[in-house]
């Protein structure tokens, strides 16, 4: 079918979200406002004001009445999902990069990158289930990676925290005592910064997407590398579909690099790969620069991809999609 | 023997003792000789001759003898007259001239030292002023300083040289004898060089052998594929064998920049330039021919680049590649430098100048070699302002006769193409129109097999078109031509005989607005693939010339480079970075234009098909077999088959180990999983569901106020 495009953001996508029911997708940009759309037909809900810098990444609850977003103003919000009203406000000393709730929404995770004097950390904050009662004290602040951390989330039943970032390294780290359990082994592992990681949506393994043009898949229990996927341009955003074996990676020719080139040279495609053969099954273009977000519905019958043109593209399969045979 | 120390603690020492690390040149300091401190070079082709250069550390430093003996008194003015002798040839290093006082008669001694600062200075001062007369009864002796060691060194008894046993070596054609009749390719990518054996039935390319650093600059086939040479800075080196590659033999030549070898592989040219003290003189050049076989300099040539510029007047850009090129087919027996109002053929014989001079022509332009005959044909451009007209003739060699000749009118360019075999010769001329404004372009083709070489002359039906490209069917009699003045040219075709015309030039078939701009002939003939590169983005045409059909048409995206395999089977099309940094790689096609496999690789520098010699098959032989292709290639169908099904029962087996590996994984996480679903549901009090699809939908009314406003009103 073809896709729905939907321009509401008037900066380069940072990140995509749906919630669990599969009918709202949240995304970010670096525009300084998060939006909600409806995820069929791609209709702008409403917005949420009151950042005042590029918003890098929302998570959403369970029972979606409650949104976070992290932003490069150094703070990370809680707002109510229907109202748009801003319920906390978490300050920190840097900007903040990450965000994801724990089972159960009882807890967050939320990365702050190195700024002037501060290195890059990972917070967890208790969220309260009344908001009048949140505070911002960390239950937990971790410590250790050089460089920034571009995504903490969380492992099985909250007791670990799985991050990954610029030093091209996943850690595994207690929630309970702070320590960092595992690092990747460096002879699998990514070779160049790692820009993105999606769990599966049963949370057992996750996949994560590098500027060394490969995404690697991961058993979130012991970091054993499991696939991985060899593309030709680095990969910016990834994620995999809940319904079939498919992993997406989308990516492209840098930004600053890309009027340079002819547009077909700069590879702004979302590419498909089977998760288990780790065979290129094709591609969806569309995007007229590298794309930065990728997310694919609950339900695994559309995906979006958001880009640095500022657009987010919804894609809703060709009943065909779901018989392809490699 | 010192130690090893590492660089911070060599800075953390010199330090203490007070010497400051950043005014230390480290490539400057020479270890004395046969002591490398325990560091052992990576570089094992260190030659004997950069050995000879830092074994002394003189290797720039002359020895001039037969001086005046003169009292102190004239020392200075003598001292003065040598400097000024020697300042002319290259920069003498400060007090890098030293001449000797005998204490007791304070006179000279009648010599004295000299020292450049490049071993290549020296070298010269010494070949230009040896001999030099100073006046009537003192002549220089010049010699290298390092040469009196050696030769100090002969011993004065002759010892027989010992007979080494033979070793048979290794068969160099061996792969020709493949199983399964693949080619090889050699590729550089990064700082990797690979040859690989192009296994197109099972879809990749199958590795043979890899180095990295195996070579400075680049690596080449020789022209029959017997040898892979490699370029480095103290010389080349060929190395051959299936798929040991041994080093066979190194040519010692410092700093050299290219090499060329003669069509039958016999001598190895190789090219350097040196840039000179004096920034006014042109650069130095050298060039060695060596017999690939014996490693030995067969000639050498050195001079300034002005010399060995090509075209006469011209030589802004420099030396053109190849500086001598070779004629006389296979045989390697002439080869011949164009230079200025004249052409030198050498014989391999001798190396000498064949009758002892060159070929005195007036203002030549240019010249090549027929592929397979000693001939040459020349170009000479018009003189005198029109009065006497522009030429092109063919000479023959070693003779010098001039086979034929043609003039030619208000020409401004020529280029010659050659057949493969020397049949046929192109030569298409580019003609001013009455104006003189532009210029329009024409064929003159000459028959070169038959008797007293007739000439016909082609024009393309839109006068006023360019010739983007020209090409020779290989073996064969037709040509191809790209044509036009738009973004999207015309193609057309010509054949030398047709069964209408067996004598006359026909044209094929015209296909008009192709995106393309070059051409690459399939080496067996019958194929063309018609390239957009570069500007076209890598458009590529795959043409079948018997039946004038297209068979494919592709695209290999800013492809950079087509390559044909020697036999015509695959086509290789790549992306080197030398134009491009994005999706370097190569992908390889068959003949007929289906994609068998692409390989990325990141700062891909070069691709090389490895050649083959010709073939031993007769002509008869060779058309017999294509007759009767359908009984000869029987057994090969059979096998590709076999290769096929073997491959996708490997391939069903592959994906089910991958599946089955999968699924073992997914049930070990199912059951942890469940184990932990207690757990799970109290983390999220109590909700019992993990699934995402239990979810009940539920529609729900919600209504919200969003603003109460009261208003009166008023009855009336």
């Amino acid at each position: 079918m073809r896709p729905i495009l939907m321009k509401g953001h008037e900066r380069p996508l940072t990140f995509l979200k749906y919630n669990r029911e599969g009918d709202l997708l949240f995304s970010c940009a670096k525009d300084h406002t998060p939006t909600v759309w409806f995820a069929d037909d791609g209709e702008r809900l409403g917005t949420y004001r009151g950042h005042n810098g590029a918003v890098w990444s929302c998570d959403v609850s369970r029972d979606s009445t409650r949104l976070i977003t992290a932003s490069a103003d150094q703070t990370a919000k809680l707002w109510n999902v229907q109202t748009g009203e801003q319920l906390h406000t978490f300050n920190f000393d840097s900007p903040a990069r990450s965000v994801d709730f724990s089972v159960g929404d009882n807890l967050a995770v939320i990365t702050t990158d190195p700024f002037m004097a501060f290195t890059s950390a990972i917070h967890v904050k208790r969220i309260a289930s009344d908001p009048s009662e949140q505070t911002g004290d960390s239950v937990l602040v971790l410590k250790g990676p050089q460089g920034r951390i571009n995504r903490a989330v969380w492992g099985p039943l909250n007791r670990t925290i799985i991050s990954a970032g610029e030093d091209s390294i996943i850690r595994r780290w207690d929630t309970e005592t702070g320590k960092l359990l595992q690092e990747s082994e460096p002879e699998v592992g990514h070779t160049k910064q790692i820009t993105s990681l999606a769990k599966s949506a049963d949370g057992s393994h996750f996949v994560t997407g590098s500027l060394d043009k490969s995404a690697k898949l991961w058993d979130i229990r012991d970091l054993s590398l499991i696939k991985t996927y060899v593309t030709e341009r680095p990969v910016n955003a990834v994620t995999m579909s809940p319904l079939l074996d498919h992993v997406v990676l989308g990516g492209g020719q840098d930004a600053s690099s890309v009027t340079t080139t002819d547009h077909r040279a700069g590879k702004f495609e979302a590419k498909f790969f089977d998760k288990i053969l780790q065979e290129e099954i094709g591609g969806v273009k569309g995007h007229f620069g590298p794309i930065n977000a990728l997310a694919f519905n609950p339900d695994g019958k559309s995906f979006s991809s958001g880009g640095e043109d500022g657009y987010v593209r919804l894609h809703h399969f060709d009943p065909d999609y779901f018989s392809i045979k490699i | 023997m010192a130690d090893i120390i590492n660089m911070k603690d060599a800075e953390a020492l010199a330090a203490e003792w007070g010497i400051d690390t950043s005014q230390i040149d480290f490539d400057s300091i020479e270890l004395p000789p046969g002591e490398d401190f325990g560091i052992i070079s990576d570089d094992e082709d260190v030659y004997q001759e950069e050995q000879l250069d830092s074994d002394t550390g003189f290797g720039n430093v002359i020895v001039v003898d037969n001086l005046p003996v003169v009292p102190l008194e004239k020392f200075e003015k003598l001292e003065g007259v040598v400097r000024k002798i020697y300042t002319q040839i290259g920069v003498i290093k400060e007090d890098g001239l030293w001449m000797p006082v005998d204490s007791k008669t304070n006179k000279t001694l009648g010599y004295c030292f000299i020292e450049y600062n490049t071993p290549q200075e020296a070298e010269l001062a010494k070949e230009k002023t040896n001999g030099y007369r100073l006046d009537k009864s003192h002549f220089f002796a010049v010699n290298m300083f390092d040469d009196f060691d050696r030769f100090m060194r002969v011993p004065d008894e002759w010892v027989a040289p010992e007979i080494k046993p033979y070793v048979p070596g290794e068969n160099l054609q061996h792969w020709l004898t493949d199983e399964k009749a693949r080619d090889q390719f050699v590729i550089r990518a990064g700082t990797d060089t690979e040859v690989f054996w192009n296994d197109a039935r099972h879809l990749k390319p199958d590795p043979v052998y890899k180095r990295t650093y195996w070579t400075e600059s680049y690596v080449q086939w020789s022209p029959l594929g017997t040898y892979l040479a490699t370029v480095h800075r103290q010389g080349a080196a060929v190395w051959g064998g299936a798929t040991t590659f041994n080093r066979l033999m190194r040519y010692a030549h410092p700093q050299v920049k290219l090499i060329d070898f003669s069509p039958g592989e016999k001598y190895l040219v190789t090219y350097s330039s040196h840039e000179p003290s004096n920034p006014r003189d042109a650069n130095r050049v050298v060039i060695n021919i060596f017999d690939v076989r014996t490693g030995k300099v067969m000639r050498d040539f050195k001079g300034s680049a002005d010399e060995f510029a090509i075209g006469g007047a011209g030589g802004v850009t420099g030396v053109s590649w190849p500086v001598f090129r070779w004629g006389g087919g296979k045989d390697d027996k002439y080869f011949a430098k164009l230079g200025k109002n004249m052409i030198s053929v050498y014989e391999t014989e001798t190396f000498s100048l064949i009758d002892k001079k060159s070929m005195k022509i007036e203002n030549v332009m240019d010249f090549t070699w027929s592929p397979a005959d000693p001939i040459i044909a020349l170009f000479v451009p018009e003189l005198g302002g029109g009065n006497q007209p522009a030429r092109v003739s063919l000479v023959q060699i070693p003779g010098k006769q001039e086979l034929r000749q043609k003039n030619l009118f208000s020409v401004s360019d020529c280029k010659m193409y050659w057949q493969s075999c020397g049949d046929y010769l192109a030569v298409k001329v580019d003609r001013y129109t009455k104006t003189k404004k532009s210029t329009y372009t024409g064929f003159e083709l000459f028959r070169i097999k038959e008797r007293d070489i007739p000439i016909e002359v082609l024009e393309l039906e839109n006068k006023n078109d360019k010739i983007i490209a020209f090409a020779w069917e290989p073996k064969g009699h037709r040509f191809a031509v790209i044509h036009g003045d738009g973004p999207r040219p015309d193609v057309s075709f010509y054949s030398m005989k047709t069964a209408q015309h067996s004598g006359r030039v026909s044209k094929l078939t015209t296909l008009k607005g192709k995106q393309a701009n070059a051409l690459f002939w399939s080496p067996s003939g019958h194929y063309v693939i018609l390239a957009g590169m570069k500007g076209f983005n890598g458009q590529l045409e795959f043409y079948n010339v018997d039946e004038l059909e297209t068979m494919a048409t592709a695209e290999h995206f800013m492809a950079t480079d087509v390559d044909w395999d020697p036999t015509g089977r695959y086509v290789a099309t790549a992306v080197t970075s030398v134009h491009h940094e994005m999706e370097n790689g190569f992908n390889i096609w068959s003949f007929n234009g289906k994609l068998l496999y692409r390989t990325l690789k990141d700062h891909f520098f070069q691709y090389q098909w490895r050649p083959r010699p010709p073939s031993f098959l007769s002509a008869e032989k060779e058309e017999e077999i294509a007759k009767n292709l359908k009984k000869y290639s029987k057994k090969y169908e059979a096998e590709d088959q076999d290769v096929s099904l073997l491959l996708s029962e490997q391939d069903r087996e592959k994906r089910r180990l991958l599946k089955k590996e999968w699924e073992d994984w997914v049930n070990r996480w199912q059951r942890l999983h469940e184990e932990e679903k207690l757990e799970r549901q109290k983390l999220r009090d109590g909700e019992a569901s993990d699934e995402e699809e239990e979810y009940e939908a539920k529609e729900v009314e919600v209504e919200e106020v969003l603003d109460v406003s009261e208003e009166v009103v008023s009855f009336e």
